[in-house]
């Protein structure tokens, strides 16, 4: 994962699960014993493939080859079933600490990753309109916050950008500076109004980190998130960025894959955050989903709606939230893609709301303003 | 507690926003405007280390084959493939990619010590950073060397378009963004296809025709819509590699662009209300003419060059001279360069630029005087620092911004690999000494008073690289 792009010329890292090679985790500190995770999923994760409509009728017939077997599938309800890969979340939401959210999607009806992103990550009705990330307004929100946050990937992003200090670090291979010549470059930044934070912070971090030895999988990452999380007097608020969900082609293994470090890291975390786990809400989105049918390269193109998952001892879950828009013809978004009924907005605002105790419309307002889609989803979380 | 930035001489500018750092036994440019645009005549598009380069569609195919021959034989044989086997050949390929694409790593880093025309190679990364391939696996790793040298370097001093055009034919691009696998729903492959099983349905793959349109040529919110990029992808079907993709035949070698007619969805196309009515190849090839010229294209192209010389928020009046340059040129890029130098925007004396990873190495290497690379791991280097050559990860390419790489953790690693990389020269150079020569009248008090200060000569390099005035341009 990303903390590792080093990783490059390991052999593991070109063969399969190289997508997941990328992943940054960034964490915030506010005064409160809940903790909120945002996962982002980059590249368009197909929430046709990760939660599956088997009980609509036009499913099998949109995704051909791709569509998977309904019985290999773990079963959710009447109409939906999760992706074989995600073994452990199928165990969550069995113990109802899983919640999914289908035919959910952001503001931007646009296809561009980046654009997408953008929107997902600030918060702004249209890509770079807003300057800064909803998750470091939200961190602004906290009452009595602290100045001091931590970033674990070598940059800060953009959900997390913005006025309230947040740093970043991330697990390296490289043999340490000598004490003396940090000290130095201390000195050597201590008057410049760019570096002099940073290094401070980087400073801070390297000490937070000693000894957490995280590994560079998708579990090691998920443990070293608990670390950080599960403090008294740690962060409360983490992101961590995961890559490689643009599924044009081969996305059957492609996706499986994807999946199965996405279900291993988020089950570390459940593992190690011990009694903080219950007061934990993970929230997973992507920043739009995929074509409805399959393309011609056993893969999908950039779509529209896709599906969202609340994660954590502290979300009301067993169940799957949708208002199903169906998949027959008409019933698609622009004759292609699945029609999005919730808004991605809302549904952050609503989770966020209640995960962290705070006013769902004061915190609606002060994370999107008066570009929010609709009134925050709420019932969302145990309170 | 904050001080004004240091003020950059011109000759500071010139080698270090402009260039790629000065050496060790560089005279500060009398002229910088003249030193730059002389360049031009002296760049070396195909240095020796990417003539040695071999062709990536070698090691491609041969591995194509081998993999093919096997199956055939477990078939003949009516047994499964030994997986073991395949195994040990997907290793082997892997190697082989992996040594090429050292190789080129190397090859590139050689370049950028040795060049006489250090502006023209930053062009070189400019623009294989905006028309970006990222080696995500064996076989486009293994491209990655070639496509900059045959698609970018041979354009970086010629018109847009040819540029525009040798990328998106070549084989790299074309793996990447999956055009190789593109098929027209009504073309006669898949008609034939369909004919023999009607469930085996082909289609487009959109994902080349939108990146050209949003990355490469017009720009993201230009004005295009879905259907406009599912018209151009439509118009792509038939563009391919010899020996690649669905109902290939031995037509050629994967290191060569081809047409495959029966790839082809037929018909005209209409795209932002043009409509294109060439036949077969002809049809993407007038599209994306048109998209070469258009002036979204100049727009787009002005603004990156802007951001890469003139700060993170492009100046709009440099944005503008550099947009109507590349129109009023059509695409003559030496052109728009010497606008770019003959503008006061990029000559702004405060440091404009936090350096990237790729730039900061290089920058450090030319000022320890290196020449070449001889046994440092480039490649490794750039894993460490976050920014691994030719893998961006998405084709959207490395940002160009300060935000995304001065962090708290990637200046650290700068601050670790420093005195590895200074150490071996540490006792041949002064840093004191060294300090005034790679930014001409430009060095910051406090940073020579550091300097200066060091515990060894190691630490004293160390310190000068990772000091505020170097880790900007």
């Amino acid at each position: 994962m990303n903390m590792h792009r080093r990783q490059f010329l390991s052999v593991a890292a070109l063969g399969a699960g190289a997508m997941w090679v990328s992943s940054h985790m960034a964490l915030a500190s506010v005064d409160t014993d809940r903790r909120f995770v945002f996962i982002i999923q980059r590249g368009a994760a197909d929430g046709l493939d990760i939660v599956r409509p088997y009980g609509d009728p036009a499913y099998l017939g949109l995704r051909g080859a791709i569509a998977g077997e309904a019985t290999q599938s773990i079963k959710l309800d009447g109409m939906f079933a999760l992706h074989p890969s995600l073994v452990e979340l199928g165990k969550m939401y069995a113990g109802g600490e899983a919640l999914f959210v289908h035919a959910v999607a952001s503001p931007y009806r646009d296809r561009s990753h980046f654009d997408g992103q953008n929107v997902l990550e600030t918060g702004g009705a249209q890509p770079y309109r807003v300057r800064d990330g909803w998750l470091n307004r939200l961190v602004s929100m906290m009452p009595h916050e602290k100045d001091e946050a931590i970033a674990l990937a070598p940059t800060v992003p953009m959900a997390l950008r913005g006025p309230m200090p947040v740093t970043s670090y991330a697990p390296s291979s490289l043999p340490d500076a000598t004490d003396d010549l940090m000290a130095r470059v201390g000195m050597l930044y201590d008057k410049d109004p760019q570096l002099h934070p940073l290094w401070a912070e980087a400073v801070q971090a390297k000490g937070l980190a000693e000894g957490t030895n995280a590994k560079q999988d998708p579990a090691g990452l998920g443990r070293l998130a608990a670390k950080f999380l599960s403090r008294d007097n740690g962060p409360r608020i983490a992101m961590i960025e995961t890559e490689g969900w643009d599924t044009h082609f081969a996305q059957a293994p492609r996706l499986a894959a994807q999946l199965k470090a996405l279900d291993a890291m988020i089950a570390a975390m459940r593992d190690a955050m011990g009694p903080v786990w219950k007061k934990t809400t993970i929230l997973v989105a992507t920043e739009f989903g995929r074509t409805a049918a399959v393309n011609g390269t056993g893969g999908t193109d950039h779509g529209t709606a896709s599906m969202a998952m609340l994660i954590g001892g502290a979300v009301k879950g067993g169940r799957v939230l949708t208002d199903w828009p169906g998949l027959a013809g008409p019933k698609l978004y622009q004759d292609r893609d699945l029609r999005p009924t919730m808004a991605l907005d809302a549904l952050i605002a609503g989770a966020a709301a209640e995960a962290l105790g705070l006013d769902s419309g004061r915190l609606a307002h002060g994370l999107f303003g008066a570009a929010i889609s609709g009134k925050p989803v709420d019932d969302l979380i145990r309170v | 507690m904050s001080v004004p930035p240091p003020s950059l001489s011109p000759a500071a500018i010139a080698l270090n926003r402009f260039g790629l750092g000065a050496r060790p036994d560089d005279t500060p440019p009398a002229d910088p405007r003249r030193w730059l645009t002389g360049q031009f005549s002296r760049f070396d598009t195909k240095p020796d280390g990417y003539v040695m380069l071999p062709d990536a569609g070698e090691i491609v195919e041969s591995y194509r084959d081998q993999l093919k021959a096997f199956r055939r034989e477990a078939r003949q044989d009516g047994t499964k493939p030994d997986k073991d086997q395949l195994k040990a050949m997907r290793k082997d390929f892997g190697k082989q990619a992996r040594m090429l694409y050292r190789a080129g790593v190397d090859a590139r880093a050689n370049s950028a010590l040795a060049t006489e025309a250090p502006f023209v190679e930053r062009l070189v990364h400019f623009w294989a950073n905006h028309f970006c391939i990222s080696a995500d696996n064996p076989q486009l790793a293994a491209f990655a060397p070639i496509f900059e040298r045959d698609a970018i370097r041979p354009h970086v001093l010629g018109r847009f378009k040819d540029m525009l055009f040798a990328v998106e034919q070549h084989p790299a691009m074309l793996i990447y963004l999956n055009q190789v696998t593109s098929v027209g729903p009504d073309s006669p492959l898949a008609e034939r296809i369909e004919a023999r099983n009607p469930k085996r349905k082909l289609g487009i793959n959109e994902n080349l025709g939108r990146e050209t349109m949003e990355l490469h040529t017009l720009g993201v919110r230009s004005g295009y819509t879905q259907a406009d990029v599912t018209e151009y992808s439509r118009a792509l079907t038939g563009w391919g590699i010899g020996g690649f993709g669905p109902g290939q035949k031995d037509d050629g070698n994967p290191d060569d662009f081809v047409f495959r007619p029966q790839l082809h969805e037929p018909g005209s196309r209409t795209i932002m209300g043009k409509r294109y009515s060439e036949p077969g190849e002809k049809q993407a090839t007038a599209i994306l003419t048109d998209f070469a010229y258009s002036p979204h294209t100049a727009n787009h192209i002005a603004e990156k060059l802007a951001r890469h010389f003139a700060g993170d928020t492009p100046p709009p009046a440099l944005v503008a001279r550099l947009s109507k340059t590349f129109s009023e040129s059509g695409g003559d890029l030496p052109a728009v360069y010497r606008t770019l130098v003959d503008s006061p925007e990029p000559w702004e004396p405060t440091p404009l630029k936090f350096k990237t990873p790729w730039e900061w190495t290089i920058s450090l290497m030319r000022g320890t005087g290196r020449r070449d690379v001889g046994h440092m791991n480039v490649a490794g280097i750039m894993n460490q620092l976050g920014q691994p050559v030719w893998r961006p990860r998405a084709p959207a390419g490395w940002d160009d911004i300060a935000a995304s790489w001065a962090a708290p953790d990637a200046l650290l690693r700068r601050v670790d690999i420093a005195p590895r990389l200074v150490a071996p020269v540490a006792d041949t150079l002064d840093a004191r000494k060294l300090a005034p020569i790679l930014m001409p009248g430009s060095i910051a008090p406090s940073t020579a008073e550091q300097v200066a200060r060091a515990e060894s000569p190691t630490s004293a390099l160390a310190l000068l690289m990772v000091s505020p005035d170097f880790l900007r341009r």
